[in-house]
């Protein structure tokens, strides 16, 4: 297993840079993840983040369209706060592992 | 008397109607299936029509066929179910109850969630593969078709039979060839996934088997819109692809009926929270849920379907003793994916294994080559024609085992 250093905190991950435990999670690291990927977060970014780690701790799949129908953004905004893949760059922000399709 | 009812006469369903037919007594239950349409579809036949390899007759015959004679069936749609109250209302009004319910309502591309795509270019420039009447159309503008872009566009990640799309790449390439206009067609495959398929191992056989039949994959693409002015598709970040003619898996929904009763999950999808494993839907402990209808994390298909059925008829035979349900699903699924020219590969996965190479042991035929392409594999996808009128259908257990087996398999890193 990987480990990846944020603000002095040591993070296990995955060797795509998922977190493999999201109780290690906080907002601060979350805010380091994001300044790496080049996205300075809002509230809005950390309620989609805050979404997306409940819907994981309930075992919920996850896609774009589930995150579309928060009521928090529609997909397109999703895509403005999050650019390129917004799932798997909001995934791996929230400390949460990549998201899997079912097939 | 107690009533088993059964809402979807389709695959899974009449599956489910055979086994139980011949295991539940028919003395203390009354068995009552309802569907929208009198005639049932091969739907795997549906991939081959557009290329003239099946006619469109090959891959329909009458639902009654399959159903025994003394079962009550009823061509209505079902409006929405009362699971409260243990009963279902049909669109004529008629209200039927039930003490055991199994949903096997399926899932339908609904194009019309895509803004454009449904529109003036639709069955003109724009064609579905997944229905009877998308193939068969698609069939008559391929024929005379001079080439250009071809675009295949997956519109959602949850789709029915998820490798049919890369198939029809697959068919289309070799089709374009044998008609000697192969290089007048450019043709790329538009998904919004992260590649060809999900798991690695897989995506990155089929990856290469794309590249060297010279398919472009665009991956991460998620459409939002299609433009019929300019013939292009757009995505939710504003990326564009020009077609000249688009082939469309649009978004995949579950009935109606699901919504209407308020019992789709938080996707808006219609797909019915199911249990994973026992298939007893998380509602109500008297419905079941089977087949392309749930929400369990496998791939819509009926070979799943299948699976599922073996472990359906061993729970509802322990429900209704009132003992636990002991049998539980792990996800098996297993298909061929035509490659074109003759030849197929095979992959067999569940929940928790990935499509891994190495052989397929069935009985009587021998290995099958998995995640390898062979002709054999090709026969055994158009053998299975025959096998899902006449064993799958009628309910008879097939040669190959309900749970995922590791037999065979190479465990590579």
């Amino acid at each position: 297993m990987a480990q990846l250093e944020v603000n002095t905190f040591m993070i296990d991950v995955n060797d795509e840079g998922y977190f493999t435990d999201p109780s290690q999670w906080t907002s601060e690291i979350a805010k380091e993840l994001a300044d790496r990927e080049g996205i300075s977060l809002t509230d809005k970014h950390y309620e989609v983040l805050e979404f997306l780690r409940a819907k994981h701790h309930e075992g919920v799949p996850l896609s774009i369209r589930k995150v579309g129908k928060s009521g928090i953004v529609d997909i397109k905004q999703f895509y403005a706060l999050f650019p390129g893949g917004p799932l798997k760059v909001s995934s791996k922000i929230a400390g949460i592992p990549k998201p899997v399709s079912c097939v | 008397m107690k009533k088993l009812l059964i809402i979807g006469a389709g695959t899974a369903g009449t599956m489910m109607l055979n086994k139980l037919y011949k295991k539940m007594s028919r003395k203390e239950w009354e068995f009552t299936i309802v569907d929208k349409d009198e005639l049932h579809y091969y739907q795997p036949g549906f991939l081959f029509i557009p290329f003239g390899v099946y006619a469109p007759e090959d891959v329909v015959k009458p639902k009654r066929n399959f159903i025994p004679s003394d079962v009550k069936f009823i061509v209505d749609e079902v409006e929405m179910i009362d699971g409260e109250h243990n009963r279902v209302k049909l669109s004529n009004g008629d209200v039927i109850t039930y003490d055991l319910l199994i949903i096997a309502t399926g899932t339908v591309p609904v194009p019309e969630e895509t803004p454009g795509l449904k529109d003036e270019l639709w069955y003109k420039d724009i064609f579905d593969f997944y229905t009877f009447e998308g193939s068969t159309a698609l069939f008559h503008k391929l024929k005379n078709w001079e080439g250009g872009k071809l675009v295949i566009n997956i519109s959602e990640s949850i789709i029915k039979c998820p490798v049919a799309p890369l198939e029809f790449a697959f068919l289309a390439d070799a089709y374009f060839t044998e008609k000697g206009i192969r290089d007048k067609v450019d043709i790329s495959y538009v998904t919004p996934m992260a590649g060809a398929f999900t798991k690695p191992k897989a995506t990155a056989m089929l990856s290469n088997l794309l590249k060297e039949k010279g398919i472009t994959v665009i991956p991460d693409f998620y459409i939002e819109r299609v433009d019929n002015q300019e013939k292009k598709i757009i995505s939710y970040d504003a990326k564009e692809v020009p077609f000249d003619l688009l082939v469309s898996i649009p978004v995949n929904m579950g009935s109606e009926m699901v919504e209407n009763s308020n019992m789709g999950d938080e996707d808006d999808l219609n797909f019915i929270p199911t249990d994973k494993e026992t298939l007893q839907s998380k509602a109500y402990d008297n419905i079941f849920v089977i087949g392309d209808a749930t929400n369990v994390p496998t791939s819509k298909a009926g070979a799943v379907a299948h699976f599922e059925a073996e472990i359906l008829e061993e729970n509802i035979l322990s429900y209704i003793k009132g003992k636990p349900l002991t049998a539980k699903f792990d996800g098996h699924a297993n298909c061929f994916i035509e490659t074109g020219f003759g030849k197929a590969t095979l992959i067999d996965f569940n929940y928790d294994t990935e499509p891994l190479p190495g052989k397929f042991p069935v009985p009587f035929i021998g290995p099958m080559g998995l995640l390898k392409v062979t002709r054999v594999n090709h026969y055994g996808k158009l053998m299975f024609k025959w096998i899902y009128w006449h064993m799958l259908l009628t309910g008879k257990t097939l040669p190959v085992s309900t749970h995922m087996s590791m037999a065979g398999k190479e465990l590579v890193n």
